[in-house]
């Protein structure tokens, strides 16, 4: 498969930031009440989480190991700062509706993860494509979620009435609680069906490890999610 | 060849309690609530917990049969949740809500957990919860059905008969400064869910799990009374006998404190723990009655005991015989 074409294959099955890796929970439990406002999340950091991808990816080898992390956040809030302002001033409605999240997506561990893990290593152009495919992942993930949330919470699908409104709606789905409930079902419905995913294939020793056994490009954290497949091998 | 003889693995001497005798004495235990509730509310009360058993054992077996494990629904267990579910909620309740209420305490409370033994909190409150915040109006619609009518040539059918049963809950009255009847809060002639109204009955069945050894008396003493100590210090009555009995009488304590306080998986096993659990559960009801916008708190009080439960066993656990006690000194 093309490089490019692989990485939003990535992004949006085989390592989908909401049900695969669950990352990004906040966002994701907290703002998709309604599939619209889980698209417009979605779209928003998938807009920073492009760019942020590909500036990091620019600056990679000026960018000083130890303060690393720093230097990410700089980057990405400065991209945060502009796309609110650009709400703010051409999508007013938007910015309302997720108001506090926007800011928060600084913070947002996808675009984090994918600095640390993708673009610090990677050329700009694979790593903005790998930001287009994580973002639609999480995006999609939000919609999902917040389709589901509305259609049971409110009988309604993108605010047109589905379900009749004699039918009360169960509106805990609409409920903070709700949200738990549905990232369960989805991530449930993906494992019995098996699709693809990164951690739901089991072919050989290394097709187990999420970084794909290549320890060169391991910065260690990963390593705790792969401690029972190496003390296996250690052990043989 | 003689029995005598007979060759067996320990243990020899086995208890006679099994999880079925237990559920289905527990399940006897609530008859006579659920029977004076279908006095009270006409047998629209039967169906609703026909209901509620029939769909939280379907439920199970459902569930184990799509998960190829062994089909557990004839222990009782799942009898006994529907049972205190359809017991918590009022009698006009929409039988698909009551449905999906119980399929909830069963399939997202209990079994996903692992089924009986691992639920960390009880699944009729659970279910009871997920009703409040999804129907919150329905949960607290205890208008009657119907007025009975005394003539049946009227056209009133058995189905909405309901005797003389005021609108509001006598707790709700309590809260609006009103006074209610003590005699008829014990017996059970007021409004409110399906199996809380009548304190004696719940008595009379409480009386027989006592006797049978099901449940000890521990936890529902310790509760009811750090309940009556929390009203008498912050109810703003003071030693007010009639508020104090009203309130202990009213709304679910006595059916929380006898059915589902001591419900074995989601109460503490250790002495010191049962008492520290009930101290905790009387006080939390006290808060929710007194402080809160509700004029009920039994079930979330449970719900917030069940959740710290783990932490009481932790800090009540025994210590090892030998090996953890103070070192005798010389």
């Amino acid at each position: 498969m093309n490089k490019y074409l692989e990485r939003l294959y990535n992004g949006i099955i085989k390592e989908n930031p909401t049900f695969v890796l669950m990352l990004g929970m906040c966002p994701t439990l907290a703002v998709t009440t309604c599939a619209i406002s889980g698209l417009q999340m979605g779209l928003t950091t998938t807009a920073v989480l492009i760019m942020s991808n590909f500036l990091i990816s620019l600056l990679r080898n000026v960018i000083p190991d130890k303060i690393r992390i720093p230097a990410y956040i700089v980057v990405v809030a400065t991209l945060v700062t502009v796309v609110e302002l650009l709400l703010e001033a051409y999508l007013y409605t938007v910015f309302e509706t997720l108001g506090l999240y926007i800011p928060l997506i600084v913070v947002n561990c996808i675009i984090l993860g994918r600095a640390e893990s993708y673009a610090s290593k990677n050329t700009p152009v694979l790593s903005a494509f790998d930001g287009i495919g994580m973002g639609i992942g999480f995006t999609f993930g939000l919609t999902t979620i917040g389709l589901v949330r509305e259609l049971l919470g409110a009988g309604t699908v993108f605010n047109f009435q589905v379900i009749p409104e004699a039918i009360d709606p169960i509106k805990i789905f609409v409920q903070p609680a709700g949200a738990f409930f549905v990232l369960a079902l989805l991530t449930m419905l993906q494992n019995v069906f098996k699709l693809k995913s990164a951690t739901n294939v089991e072919k050989s020793e290394k097709d187990k490890l999420a970084c794909g056994g290549n320890c060169m490009e391991c910065h260690g954290y990963q390593c705790i999610a792969n401690k029972e497949v190496l003390t296996e091998k250690k052990d043989n | 060849m003689s029995d005598m003889y007979n060759v067996s693995a320990s243990p020899h001497a086995r208890s006679k309690v099994t999880t079925q005798r237990i559920m289905f004495d527990v399940a006897l235990a609530l008859v006579p609530a659920g029977a004076f509730g279908i006095y009270n509310f006409g047998l629209r009360a039967l169906v609703v917990m026909l209901v509620c058993v029939g769909a939280c054992v379907l439920t199970e077996f459902v569930y184990e049969k799509l998960m190829k494990k062994t089909v557990t629904i004839m222990d009782g267990s799942a009898l006994v949740t529907g049972l205190l579910l359809a017991y918590n909620l009022p009698v006009s309740m929409p039988l698909w809500m009551a449905f999906l209420g119980s399929v909830f305490a069963i399939l997202i409370v209990k079994m996903v957990f692992g089924g009986l033994g691992q639920n960390f909190m009880n699944p009729a409150l659970g279910g009871r919860a997920f009703l409040v915040a999804s129907f919150g109006s329905y949960m607290n619609n205890f208008e009657p059905v119907k007025k009975v009518a005394t003539d049946v040539a009227g056209g009133a059918t058995p189905w909405d008969a309901v005797d003389a049963v005021s609108s509001a809950t006598p707790l709700a009255m309590l809260k609006n400064g009103e006074t209610v009847d003590i005699l008829d809060m014990f017996i059970g002639n007021i409004n409110g869910t399906i199996g809380e109204v009548s304190a004696l009955a719940i008595l009379v069945g409480a009386a027989y799990l006592v006797i049978r050894k099901v449940i000890s008396l521990r936890i529902p003493l310790t509760y009811i009374l750090s309940f009556v100590v929390f009203m008498i210090l912050f109810g703003g009555k003071g030693l007010d006998v009639n508020f104090l009995l009203a309130h202990v009488c009213g709304g679910g304590l006595m059916l929380g404190a006898f059915f589902m306080a001591t419900d074995y998986v989601t109460s503490p096993i250790t002495v010191g723990g049962q008492v520290i659990f009930g101290i905790f559960l009387g006080v939390l009801t006290g808060i929710f009655r007194v402080f809160g916008g509700s004029s009920e708190g039994v079930s979330y009080a449970i719900l917030m005991g069940n959740l710290i439960v783990p932490l009481i066993e932790k800090i009540t656990l025994p210590k090892a015989f030998g090996r953890e006690g103070r070192k005798h000194e010389k």
